[in-house]
């Protein structure tokens, strides 16, 4: 049984990881840990980053992780993962959605976006795994693209030693009863994905 | 049962628990939730006001009624309140009275990092500081019993972390409650709150006895009500502090005794003492200034450390406290080094700063005013809008607080400045500081031009209501106040509307403002925000690859909907624009700045 854990979500403002940061924190909750999460609101989130810290243990003291500390970090975008990998524990775990979200300095032309086979061997040079997952598509194919959230949580799922229904109820007990049933099987997919694609 | 709870969210269910009936709040972050929640427990009166400093009087005139009441804003808040406040501790309360300070250490999302513990001290009130949910939840109830108790209005301060982190807190379903028409007034038999000079100079030293018998409380009763605690273990190292700070040192120094402080002003000196002559070492941990750690000098108490080895500067983080406690050798055994040398190097990670929304209101008249910003001087103020300083606009030259954009284009016109004035305030900035200085301008015959950028909506702080869109916090139907029979009633003698959208409109509108010479010119640009309901989707647009040429128009618009295609135009070897068809909201700016007629709503090019 899993009792302590700490976990860094981050994506660009608008994608829903604050609303998948908060299910991650009940589920520490569900499971009878003290949990605590921060995040930054405000101007980070017009279009800018975002980060939430999650923490599970016996008893939390600081709200946010420690550089180097972070078991699993959850990218909502390529990127970011990259912009958040000092946070991840060296042979620490990272899961990405592949998506890309052009940043304005890269659209005026001031920047360039690296390619995704540099990210991902930055990711790897730090981490013991890799877990690339392509949320936009599954959630479309899942029938609502607002269910990429649900897709990277139910990857997210599939890493830890906890029963996979506690995720899907919180994840429930969070969205409006109509979007059960895209919610539901968004969180197949996802958990199927997470399983199918992991690079060491 | 267990919840989780935002401080801001424990804030605002302590102060309904603790009776709290009437709040009022200028929304800031990190604050801004706090009366959003507060407003939907029953039997309360919450209001948005113009300004914070209209808050705090609206609570100070609901204390001398005799409600429990507070008020809520940001840091920077409490300097508009700081006129009223610094008085009211004079007079004294009735009801209990907390004023909420959400500070921002980090500067997340605030113009500077000021520790308004200070504000305690300056003003000779008491502070508190709780360290989690729980305790923002529990302490509303203590400090307005103190409040009653020593007549004193009390600042509860929090911080970013405090307001916008989630723990658990032990949080009953709330029952009902009818709201209490206050008892009838009672007029003072000894004048206190008609604060004359004579009235003042007898008050001070009452005051002054005040703020010891707080401080006998602090040694007292607060450590009985466990506001003030020591937590002993090894007494090799002590540590004294507070707030959020209290949670890096359990975690970095999970040894050493700690001796909490739920309460920064007036410290308990007579018990920090005791705890001192226990512990071989002892130093003081808190985010931002010595504040505590220069009581303790003062009184001759030794401090071992301090600002010497952790930050003066920023918010305070795990890993810098670790990294002075090492440096200071408090750890004997640091965790092994951070691996930071194990990221990629190689990896340049392109910045990503906030922009302004897909079929923002703001983007236009930006546009607009980056065209002709050569020989125009451009003041602005705090929303949104502040994001014109940014590439591509970078249409903005100061920025100070807000209402300030008025006062310093006027005050530079007036200095002998060569060069156009162009100022830029929004609506709920307006009627927050913005009516005063143009007033001034109008009297003084300032020749600026005001840009009052009216979204319908305070924007920046996740769209809260204000007197131009005449909805209440509790979503009743005021009175809504519009601008431009507002300007023309304060002697602008010119005032011109325009829509937010049309770029050839606002180019025209901004030179025919700059040429008027009787005072200042009042550009209304409206056009509400997208996150509105006022605002109208209209069909998203799209790009004629045949007809694109690469000229990069389009992307000095700075919207995020625009990207670069796949696509190469041969002639100048640059890609092709694209427009993201998820994000795009059909606003046509970009369709209008396009010198070739490429982009065009779907299926009409």
């Amino acid at each position: 049984m899993i009792d302590k854990l700490n976990l860094l979500f981050v994506g660009v403002g608008g994608q829903g990881v604050l609303t998948a940061s908060d299910i991650a924190a009940q589920v520490g909750l569900d499971l009878g840990l003290d949990v605590k999460k921060s995040e930054v609101h405000g101007f980070a989130q017009r279009g800018g980053v975002v980060e939430s810290h999650i923490r599970w243990a016996p008893r939390v003291g600081s709200p946010t992780c420690e550089e180097g500390t972070v078991d699993i970090l959850l990218s909502f975008e390529m990127l970011e993962a990259a912009r958040w990998l000092n946070f991840l524990k060296p042979g620490g775990i990272v899961i990405v959605n592949r998506q890309k979200i052009t940043p304005m300095s890269v659209s005026v032309g001031t920047a360039v976006y690296p390619d995704e086979d540099a990210i991902l061997a930055a990711l790897k040079g730090r981490a013991s795994r890799v877990i690339p997952v392509d949320a936009l598509p599954l959630a479309e194919q899942a029938g609502n693209p607002r269910t990429v959230n649900t897709i990277m949580l139910a990857a997210l799922s599939t890493l830890l030693e906890t029963d996979p229904a506690v995720w899907e109820t919180a994840i429930l007990r969070r969205v409006p009863a109509k979007y059960a049933e895209v919610n539901k099987i968004a969180f197949r997919l996802g958990q199927q994905a997470a399983q199918g694609s992991s690079t060491d | 049962m267990k919840r989780l709870l935002s401080g801001n969210e424990a804030f605002a269910l302590g102060a309904w628990e603790a009776g709290v009936q009437y709040a009022a709040a200028y929304p800031g972050t990190p604050s801004t939730e706090i009366l959003e929640n507060f407003a939907r427990y029953p039997g309360v009166k919450a209001e948005w006001a113009s300004n914070e400093k209209v808050a705090l009087d609206n609570a100070i005139g609901a204390s001398f009624g005799g409600a429990r009441t507070m008020a809520v804003m940001k840091h920077v808040g409490v300097n508009v309140a700081a006129d009223s406040l610094m008085s009211v501790s004079y007079t004294g309360v009735k009801g209990g009275l907390v004023l909420i300070s959400a500070d921002d250490p980090g500067a997340f999302s605030s113009q500077n990092e000021q520790d308004n513990r200070q504000y305690a001290r300056f003003g000779k009130f008491p502070c508190f500081d709780p360290a989690d949910s729980e305790e923002a939840r529990q302490f509303m109830g203590v400090a307005l019993d103190v409040s009653e108790q020593f007549h004193t209005p009390v600042l509860m301060r929090s911080t970013t972390r405090l307001s916008h982190s989630k723990s658990a807190v032990e949080a009953t379903v709330p029952g009902m409650r009818e709201f209490q028409p206050l008892p009838p007034f009672e007029r003072e038999a000894e004048i206190t709150r008609v604060i004359l000079p004579a009235i003042a100079r007898m008050r001070h030293p009452v005051i002054e006895r005040r703020l010891l018998d707080v401080q006998q409380w602090a040694e007292t009763t607060a450590f009985e009500r466990g506001i003030n605690r020591v937590e002993w273990n090894d007494k090799a190292l002590g540590i004294v502090t507070n707030g959020i700070a209290y949670q890096y040192a359990r975690e970095v120094l999970p040894h050493a005794s700690i001796l909490k402080l739920g309460m920064s002003y007036p410290l308990p000196l007579q018990a920090i003492r005791d705890f001192a002559a226990q512990v071989e070492t002892l130093i003081v941990l808190e985010e931002l200034d010595p504040f505590i750690e220069d009581q303790l000098k003062a009184a001759g108490i030794p401090v071992a450390h301090g600002k010497d080895i952790f930050p003066l500067c920023g918010e305070l983080t795990l890993a810098n406290v670790r990294h002075g406690a090492v440096q200071a050798g408090l750890l004997q055994n640091p965790k092994s080094k951070i691996e930071n040398e194990a990221v990629s190097s190689a990896l340049i990670v392109p910045a990503r700063p906030p922009a302004l929304c897909p079929g923002c209101p703001h983007r236009a008249f930006f546009y607009a005013l980056s065209r002709n910003k050569r020989k125009v001087v451009i003041p602005g103020d705090i929303g949104c809008y502040s994001m014109g300083v940014l590439a591509p606009f970078e249409a903005m030259d100061m920025l100070i607080s807000m209402g300030a954009g008025i006062g310093m284009g006027h005050g530079f016109k007036q200095a002998g400045g060569q060069e156009g004035v162009v100022t830029i305030i929004g609506d709920s900035t307006f009627f927050h500081a913005g009516m005063a200085p143009l007033a001034s301008a109008v009297y003084n015959k300032a020749n600026i031009v005001v840009a009052i950028l009216d979204n319908r909506i305070t924007a920046m702080t996740g769209q809260q209501h204000n007197p131009g869109t005449g909805t209440t916090l509790q979503g009743e139907e005021g009175r809504h106040i519009d601008i431009a029979p507002l300007v023309k009633a304060m002697g602008v003698t010119y005032v011109e509307e325009v829509n937010a959208w049309d770029v050839n409109a606002m180019n025209k509108a901004i030179r025919a403002a700059l040429k008027h010479e009787d005072g200042p010119a009042v550009l209304i640009v409206r056009g509400a925000c997208v996150f509105t309901p006022h605002f109208h989707y209209q069909p998203r647009m799209e790009v004629d690859l045949e007809k694109c040429v690469a000229c990069g128009s389009c992307f000095r618009v700075g919207c995020p909907a625009i990207l670069k295609s796949e696509e190469i135009y041969p002639t100048n070897n640059k890609p092709k624009s694209s427009i993201d068809p998820l994000l795009c909201t059909g606003c046509t700016v970009c369709m209008q700045v396009c010198p070739t007629q490429a982009i065009a709503p779907v299926g009409e090019g």
